[in-house]
């Protein structure tokens, strides 16, 4: 028999699950987070392992999905020094890189850049001749400014990556092999500024990731472990660790993807809200054929403007640990939060907070802790509370809507037992089992996929010649990936013409997804 | 004696989408050219139109093409310069100062920074008042000014003179430029004495753009809702709020012709708003009957925030408020509905000031 593991690590949980060869959990556990972050990895292995009693050898792929990146670039801590090269020459002097960046993030990385010639227009022709000499030379200059990593930009890199890797081939005769290089069309999509800006937090954060993802290899190792490992991507799906490791930064905001993930596949439903209810918040986000819904607008990552493709989530500070105002009238559930101290401070496990927690446990949604403890409390409180809460899930469904008519929802997260059965909106709400692990579930079972980003001229070849080419481009990016050729399919496909022009000029956005290969 | 400074930026750039009723382009690009600028160079004279002598020379700046295209290939920065500075070579003559062709979208910040690197002042006034999507649509043209002599210049050096028998052709040559010069491109035109400005130009629209923005901006700030305050400021209308439900964008004939379908909340609860874009929104139908028609201004703004939405970014479940503003006068006239009034664009219907249809919704 062949396994499966599913890891996410969470600001406040580590979670682990083993699933079998027709995905089904046979093992799961919740462990607290550590501050080194594999100790929590290794303490969750530890018990799936246990429990599973499988041989650790038959683990056949492992699957890990964390915030790592995330907390290093808001913190600012770890960060390397960072070059950037930009091909655009003549274009681009008129916003150089690192503009409107904080100042204390820029310290962090003191940075240096280089514009040298190069750049394509929309259509693949090129703005100018790349110069191998002038990049060399600037190579150079960025390396006697002490830069530990390199991040190289390029107009209209989606469309034609070919100069950011010729940058790539002559940093290595400068600085090195083993130096690390960023490339930008490997991480966003259009839009310059934003993608360079995602390229140049990679390139921070790399040698901070390769120590991270290593010491996960080495838990793995050191539990007989011989599975291939992946690490999971902030749009649902898998990338191998080697890749993971050269570009880190596209984890971000994998922990509400896997959620989303796990939810779909636990349910067995495609299209619902999601509804993932933690110690702190509840994050609700979408889900639009089994993939999240994902965000149109630029998203800021620690204060830098970036343009991930994020899921598009709402959250509110409704949480298991949300504390509860009996006094305030109406009565006020969160945002305030015990958070992870919730084992020790709300009222049913012998503390002093009143927390939601014990609300639901009075009003007898969910048998948990020491339900004497909150025997106290007076009915038409307790109803209150929960009207309370009642009604901030509905008000977030409703903002999360797509149409008007009802829709299924799915509640998951260690803290989903403050949803009530029945809410306004949804057509049924869906309390999966497992539903507590759904993130590390939603790791376990990710894709693998390829995707496809450029302005095409439509005019010339015709719409529907240039629309195949573009889905046969990305169903083959997927496979490249590692996906299973029969399984590939079109996820997502998004056409938008661009205005103020008559020459048919059309960005085509298209992702492709498929099975892990066996 | 007013000036625009760094800040005042960010404020422009949302006020600056409002006004471009849907379209325009994003403001982005413009706006961290011109913050940049004047960091460089300090901070941009704002003049009235009255303070123009009637026969100094008046220069526009602006970009022309796909601002799509922008956000990938950043401009030079020098193409504006280039621009302004070879019609003052060609004229013989000294400009006076800056002007903005197009008070709404990334055409608001451009002219900005043009100011801004040379160190002239910029006129609070614009060509429109708004965005539209064809050179010829600004009431200059309208009141039979030629666009030339024009320059469109592109990041690599390249330049071009224009001097053209009509308005149309103008957009022709230099849309047909732009294309060729990789879809984007610094332009400048219409270039005017003060007193043709004082007669045509569209006042104040700079910083009515500032106000609505910093309103928006200090409303969120205050946890508040916006709209009142934007139509207080603007004189516009609240014509309907509801969550989109279906958008359809038709690309048959190789322009964009676009219909969303809004579905009513609160006080719209059971009525239906359609509203018509191509680059820009055109017009607006509520349970059938007509509330705003172009050239008036219809921009789709998020419901709780204030911020306008693009034609772009129109959205299946977005909430949202539909306002209409009323346009310039000038645009009113005949020879203005003529140039962009709705059945230049198409659509079926005999304009009627917003002030009219709004009395019958």
């Amino acid at each position: 028999m062949r396994y499966r593991l599913g890891i996410d690590v969470g600001g406040t949980n580590t979670d682990a699950v083993i699933l079998d060869n027709k995905n089904k959990v046979i093992a799961k556990c919740k462990e607290a987070t550590t501050a080194d972050v594999s100790s929590g990895i290794k303490k969750a292995v530890d018990t799936v392992l246990h429990s599973s009693r499988i041989n650790p050898s038959d683990i056949a792929d492992a699957m890990l999905g964390t915030t790592h990146a995330t907390n290093a670039i808001v913190e600012r801590k770890g960060l390397s020094k960072v070059g950037v090269i930009r091909l655009s020459a003549p274009s681009g002097f008129g916003i150089p890189p690192f503009v409107e960046w904080p100042s204390d993030i820029l310290e962090a990385i003191q940075y240096s850049y280089e514009i040298v010639k190069g750049g394509y227009e929309y259509n693949g022709a090129l703005i100018s001749k790349t110069d191998k000499e002038e990049i060399t030379k600037a190579l150079r200059i960025i390396k006697d400014k002490g830069a530990e990593a390199l991040a190289v930009s390029c107009v209209f890199s989606p469309v034609n990556s070919e100069q950011e890797k010729l940058v790539q081939e002559l940093a290595v005769g400068v600085l090195g092999k083993e130096f690390p290089v960023t490339l930008s069309h490997e991480i966003g999509s259009i839009g310059l500024i934003e993608r360079e800006n995602a390229a140049i937090l990679n390139a921070a954060i790399r040698r901070l990731a390769e120590n991270a993802y290593g010491s996960f290899q080495n838990v793995l190792k050191e539990h007989g472990i011989l599975a291939d490992l992946f690490i999971t991507q902030n749009d649902g799906t898998l990338m191998s660790i080697e890749y993971a490791k050269k570009y880190p930064v596209l984890t971000i905001a994998s922990g509400p993807t896997n959620s989303l993930r796990g939810a779909a596949f636990l349910s067995g439903i495609k299209d619902a809200i999601v509804i993932d209810v933690g110690g702190t918040t509840t994050d609700v986000g979408v889900l639009s054929k089994g993939f999240p819904r994902e965000s149109s607008t630029a998203v800021e990552i620690g204060g830098v403007r970036t343009n991930f493709r994020m899921p598009d989530l709402l959250t509110i500070g409704l949480g298991g640990g949300s504390l509860v105002d009996l006094k305030k009238e109406p009565i006020t559930v969160g945002p305030k939060s015990v958070g992870f101290r919730i084992h020790t401070e709300a009222l049913i496990f012998g503390g002093s907070t009143l927390t939601a927690t014990d609300v639901a446990v009075a009003a007898r949604m969910y048998k948990l802790g020491d339900p004497a403890r909150v025997a106290v409390l007076k009915k038409e409180e307790t109803n209150k509370t929960v009207q309370v809460i009642r009604e901030m899930v509905e008000e977030v469904i409703d903002k999360m809507k797509v149409s008007a008519g009802d829709v299924p929802v799915i509640v998951v997260g260690g803290g989903s037992i403050l949803v009530p059965e029945k809410l306004k909106g949804a057509s049924e709400v869906i309390k999966p089992e497992h539903f507590e692990v759904a993130n590390a579930i939603g790791a376990a079972i990710a894709q693998v996929s390829g995707s496809l980003d450029g302005v095409f001229d439509v005019a010339t070849k015709g719409r529907d010649a240039v629309l195949a080419e573009v889905k046969e481009s990305a169903k083959i990016e997927a496979i490249k990936a590692g996906a299973e050729p029969d399984s590939v399919e079109i996820v997502e496909l998004e056409e938008i013409p661009l205005a103020y022009l008559p020459s048919n000029a059309v960005r085509f956005r298209v992702k492709a997804v498929g099975d892990l290969k066996h | 004696m007013q000036y625009l400074e760094e800040g005042d930026l960010d404020y422009i750039g949302i006020g600056a989408a409002i006004l471009g009723a849907g379209g325009g382009g994003d403001p982005y690009v413009g706006k961290l050219m011109a913050k940049q600028a004047i960091k460089k160079h300090g901070k941009v004279k704002l003049i009235t139109t009255d303070e123009v002598p009637d026969d100094a020379l008046i220069i526009p700046s602006a970009m022309m093409g796909a601002p799509a295209v922008m956000l990938e290939k950043l401009p030079n920065g020098n193409e504006p310069e280039i621009a302004f500075r070879s019609l003052e070579k060609y004229l013989g003559k000294k400009a006076y100062a800056v002007l903005s062709i197009e008070a709404g979208g990334l055409n608001s910040c451009i002219p900005i920074y043009t100011a801004a690197c040379l160190g002239l002042p910029i006129v609070d006034a614009d060509g429109m008042g708004r965005a539209f999507p064809e050179l010829p649509m600004v009431t200059f043209s309208v009141a039979g000014m030629s666009s030339t002599p024009m320059v469109v210049c592109d990041e690599k050096g390249n330049k071009m003179l224009l001097e053209t028998v009509s308005n149309d052709w103008s957009e022709i040559l230099a849309r047909t430029a732009t294309v060729a010069m990789g879809l984007a491109s610094m332009i400048s035109i219409y270039c005017l004495d003060g007193m043709s400005l004082k007669k045509y130009g569209v006042k104040g629209t700079i910083s009515l753009a500032k106000n609505i923005g910093e309103r928006i901006v200090r409303a969120n700030k205050s946890k508040t809702n916006p709209i009142d305050s934007i139509l207080e400021v603007t004189k516009g209308y609240r014509l309907f709020d509801g969550k989109i439900v279906d958008i359809r964008r038709d690309l048959t004939t190789g322009f964009i012709r676009g219909e969303v379908t809004i579905e009513g909340m609160d006080n719209d609860k059971g009525s239906t708003f359609k509203l018509f874009f191509q680059n820009e929104n055109l017009l607006g139908l509520k349970n059938g009957k007509p509330a705003a028609i172009t050239p008036d201004l219809i921009t789709v703004i998020d419901r709780e925030k204030g911020f306008p939405i693009t034609t772009e970014s129109l959205k299946y479940g977005r909430r949202c408020t539909v306002i209409g503003m009323p346009c310039d006068p000038f645009w009113r006239t005949e020879a203005g509905i003529r140039q962009v009034g709705p059945r230049y664009f198409k659509y079926d219907f005999d304009y009627v000031p917003i002030e009219e249809l709004v009395k019958e919704i």
